[in-house]
């Protein structure tokens, strides 16, 4: 292996910065929504500031409760939850999280998630023009609520319509946060860059479910929850590998990462970024180590942008 | 404040049939944690199992800068932290969750119910050396799973045992030995962890005394650090929200909750 060395001997840096559809990120990892909170609950452990971005819980126009507990359980190399999109509504996040958020020099991308079109727009209206949001992220493909998410993200016809509404009420990037429940991710992320997508975000957490065989019944309350971590690693770098090839909008990969090599293997595939999500449980810190992985990887391969290597694996 | 430590493990022994205890010098964890907090322990360098294991702090040595975590095994994550050797590290994260509440020279009552013993035995400590006066309640299933009977008798507090099978102290459930004749005459304030039906009877018995008092609850957790509200509970049955046991407990006030 080559390292890229200058004529004085020293290291030369690399250029690690991204820009998926105008969201400009400092570094290409970020923090998925619903593994970090709202990055506060990490800052004893990392300076969240440093993270690419985070994307914060999601969020609902109303407070919402939650699912009944048991809400999570570990399965092989990963775990389901049913959260149930617990937040205490988006007017609470504008006012309280993120001034604060605002203050520490975080790159803030808002996660959204309506039971309708218009509350989807209704969101992105209220955020428009609060200072500190890097881009919105469309969460289209919760499975853990009734009413929403997944059934949004399913059907090419209403994630056009989705994207197209809240477009028009921001003047921020959206990325529409894609489904894996679906028979042809393609077909939906081009209804998604039909609607005037900037960039997509994929994976969300494939719909499961476990059982404790004791009790003969489900083990969490909302019986089927959504499955993360290393066990879906392979289908979401197929998914990321397939949408690359086909549809033209930069890529926010993530599904089971856990080291910097996993996020390697994603950005080969075709993402421009990637997102750590179930691996943050694990190691709290694992976000700014892959930052720091992925800068070794492109020198020792003598790589000079992280942006060259995006799409490097996928045969043409 | 919560940091990530690698503990260095000094000492690991059984101690009975599935109760291991094991000491880590973690400086830090040690130096900043209290009574009734946990830490979030990796075990095992491979994905599966996946997640943290929230192991309570069963006793620290501040001038050696170690913790002892006593745990019982009940799963495949447990079963792997058996195998973690001497002079080997685990990654640990802590001191995490809202600990017990202590106040100077008290008059406490501490009862513990299997494993649940752990976090009231570095509370026992802590409160010894506050002044208080400290009477234990300690449940087993038999004589041999009173595994940290030894750790309470050198903290020289009152100390009374209660098994199921009568193999020592009284025989049947400890929440029998919550009667007068039993306990001293003034109790200030109750601690209690353990099966959630004993500590409901640790509960009815403070409330009919109007003695106030905390309980420390058990869930199954993700983050551990109240990112991903996978430890959601109702306190009471008719609460609108569910509050996080690893952030806003494991510690509860008796009065705030319905067991």
């Amino acid at each position: 292996m080559q390292s890229s060395f200058n004529k004085a001997g020293v290291k030369e840096d690399v250029d690690i910065s991204v820009d998926l559809g105008g969201l400009k990120l400092k570094n290409p990892v970020v923090v998925a929504s619903g593994t970090f909170g709202y990055g506060l609950e990490y800052e004893d452990f990392l300076d969240i500031s440093a993270i690419g971005a985070v994307i914060v819980k999601g969020t609902t126009l109303e407070p919402r409760s939650g699912n009944p507990s048991p809400r999570i359980a570990e399965t092989p190399a990963g775990m389901l939850n049913a959260i149930g999109l617990e937040n205490p509504g988006v007017d609470v996040f504008l006012k309280e999280y993120l001034p604060r958020l605002r203050d520490k020099g975080v790159t803030v991308i808002v996660n959204i998630a309506g039971n309708t079109v218009e509350e989807y727009a209704r969101m992105a209206a209220k955020i428009e023009g609060n200072e500190g949001v890097a881009a919105i992220e469309l969460n289209i493909s919760c499975p853990n609520v009734k009413k929403g998410g997944l059934q949004f993200g399913t059907h090419p016809d209403t994630v056009k319509e989705v994207v197209e509404a809240v477009k028009k009420e921001t003047s921020l990037p959206v990325l529409p946060k894609l489904s894996p429940n679906v028979t042809d991710v393609v077909e939906i992320a081009k209804a998604a860059q039909a609607g005037g997508a900037d960039a997509l975000s994929m994976i969300n957490t494939l719909l499961g479910m476990a059982i404790d065989i004791k009790k003969k019944k489900p083990v969490l309350a909302n019986i089927f929850g959504g499955l993360s971590g290393p066990a879906i690693k392979p289908v979401a770098l197929r998914m990321i590998y397939q949408v690359y090839k086909e549809v033209d909008l930069p890529i926010l990969g993530g599904g089971g990462i856990m080291s910097s090599e996993d996020a390697v293997e994603f950005i080969l595939a075709g993402a421009s970024a990637v997102s750590i999500g179930t691996g943050n449980f694990v190691n709290p810190r694992l976000a700014l180590e892959v930052v720091e992985g992925i800068r070794n990887y492109l020198q020792e391969e003598n790589i000079r942008s992280v942006r060259e290597l995006t799409g490097m694996a996928v045969i043409k | 404040m919560p940091t990530l430590e690698k503990g260095l493990v000094i000492l690991h022994n059984r101690l009975a049939r599935d109760f291991y205890e094991i000491e880590l010098v973690a400086p830090l964890i040690a130096s900043s944690c209290k009574p009734g907090q946990f830490v979030h322990v990796k075990v095992g360098g491979t994905m599966d199992p996946l997640l943290r294991r929230p192991l309570s702090i069963y006793d620290v040595d501040k001038k050696l800068g170690s913790i002892t975590l006593l745990y019982k095994v009940v799963g495949r994550g447990t079963e792997l932290l058996t195998r973690v050797g001497v002079k080997e590290n685990i990654d640990i994260m802590g001191p995490l969750g809202r600990g017990f509440s202590l106040a100077d020279n008290q008059h406490v009552l501490l009862v513990g119910g299997g494993v649940g013993i752990a976090p009231l035995v570095y509370l026992a400590r802590a409160a010894k050396e506050k002044g208080c006066q400290v009477t234990v309640l300690y449940g087993a299933e038999k004589r041999g799973e009173l595994v940290a009977f030894e750790r309470l008798r050198k903290l020289e507090v009152d100390l009374m045992v209660a098994t199921r099978d009568g193999s020592a102290g009284h025989k049947g459930l400890v929440a029998d030995l919550l009667h007068p004749k039993f306990l001293p005459p003034k109790i200030d304030f109750i601690y209690t962890c353990g099966p959630e039906p004993m500590m409901a009877l640790v509960k009815k018995y403070a409330e009919e005394n109007g003695i106030p008092g905390e309980v420390s609850l058990e869930e199954h957790m993700a983050c551990g650090v109240g990112a991903c509200l996978g430890c959601a509970r109702k306190l009471k049955p008719d609460d609108e929200y569910y509050v996080k046991v690893c952030k806003d407990g494991p510690v509860f006030r008796m009065d705030e909750m319905v067991l």
